[in-house]
């Protein structure tokens, strides 16, 4: 890790944290990613849908704006191997609606009220992330 | 139209911040997942830090009646966890792994994730297409 890495993090954290708050404070509702986009997709948060909507066209346009103030190239680094793209995506989708919530929504919204829902899934979803990074990375040697 | 506002804001700000804690890029979050790598632990100050300011907002809905759109605050979280919440999660932390995007940050970096970032997102949006047929069959087993 680069050493001013975890400042970022931090700050990063406390805006994320900050978006959360205006969403609950604001409209009365948790801010959670997959819920926002899962409602549209199943048509279940339709009721909403302009509010929903407005938090995704800003959630693109504006990180959108803030490339140009960056001095080297923004890259997600994610992996040209599209079954691997196609595999994992498919698995966030099913398993955030599934679950009802993800990074966001429980681990976010949910730890910071003692959600005994949003804790156990924090909890799960970081063992599955490891052990597929240690069985994917180390032991097969695909990702 | 408040509320609109409302939520372009958090949108905004949601999305400046995954790109500025580092969240938009999958080396970092698999870096974070990585225990028995080189083990980044960045994303453990983007949680804090993101908790912090939540902490304090549901502090702020017990002194208040309502939201400023005048909505009522959601409720108290369900105590209740069952099979859903555990195997949905694991099925999430997988893909999370996989791939090192979640959700948020696959949809703040459309603009310059490429190919890939799209390919991401629609087959999330599959995904969470067929998550519903799917719930409705695996609680029939657990009815049984």
């Amino acid at each position: 890790m680069i050493e001013t890495d975890w400042i970022w993090g931090l700050v990063g954290g406390l805006m994320i944290g900050s978006a959360a708050a205006i969403y609950l404070l604001g409209n009365g509702r948790i801010m959670g990613a997959s819920g926002i986009i899962g409602g549209l997709v199943d048509r279940s948060g339709l009721s909403t849908w302009a509010e929903r909507a407005a938090f995704l066209a800003a959630l693109v346009v504006v990180p959108a704006l803030m490339l140009p103030l960056y001095s080297v190239q923004v890259t997600t680094n994610i992996t040209s191997n599209l079954a691997i793209v196609i595999i994992g995506g498919v698995l966030v989708g099913i398993g955030t609606r599934l679950a009802n919530g993800c990074t966001s929504g429980h681990g976010v919204c949910g730890i910071s009220r003692f959600s005994l829902r949003g804790i156990v899934a924090t909890v799960f979803y970081l063992l599955a992330g490891g052990l597929t990074v240690v069985l994917f990375r180390h032991l097969l040697g695909v990702i | 139209m408040q509320r609109i506002v409302i939520a372009a804001l958090s949108g905004g700000l949601f999305g400046a911040g995954l790109l500025v804690s580092g969240m938009t890029d999958t080396n970092k979050v698999q870096g974070w997942l990585d225990v028995f790598g080189a083990w980044d632990p960045t994303l453990a100050f983007v949680l804090g830090g993101a908790i912090l300011p939540m902490m304090v907002a549901w502090h702020m809905t017990t002194k208040r009646a309502q939201s400023l759109a005048g909505t009522p605050f959601p409720g108290k979280p369900d105590p209740r966890l069952g099979h859903n919440l555990v195997l949905g999660s694991v099925l999430f932390g997988a893909g999370w792994g996989l791939v090192g995007l979640c959700p948020g940050p696959a949809i703040a970096s459309l603009s310059w994730g490429g190919t890939g970032g799209i390919v991401f997102i629609l087959a999330m949006i599959a995904g969470m297409i067929v998550a519903q047929p799917i719930r409705l069959r695996i609680d029939r087993l657990a009815a049984i």
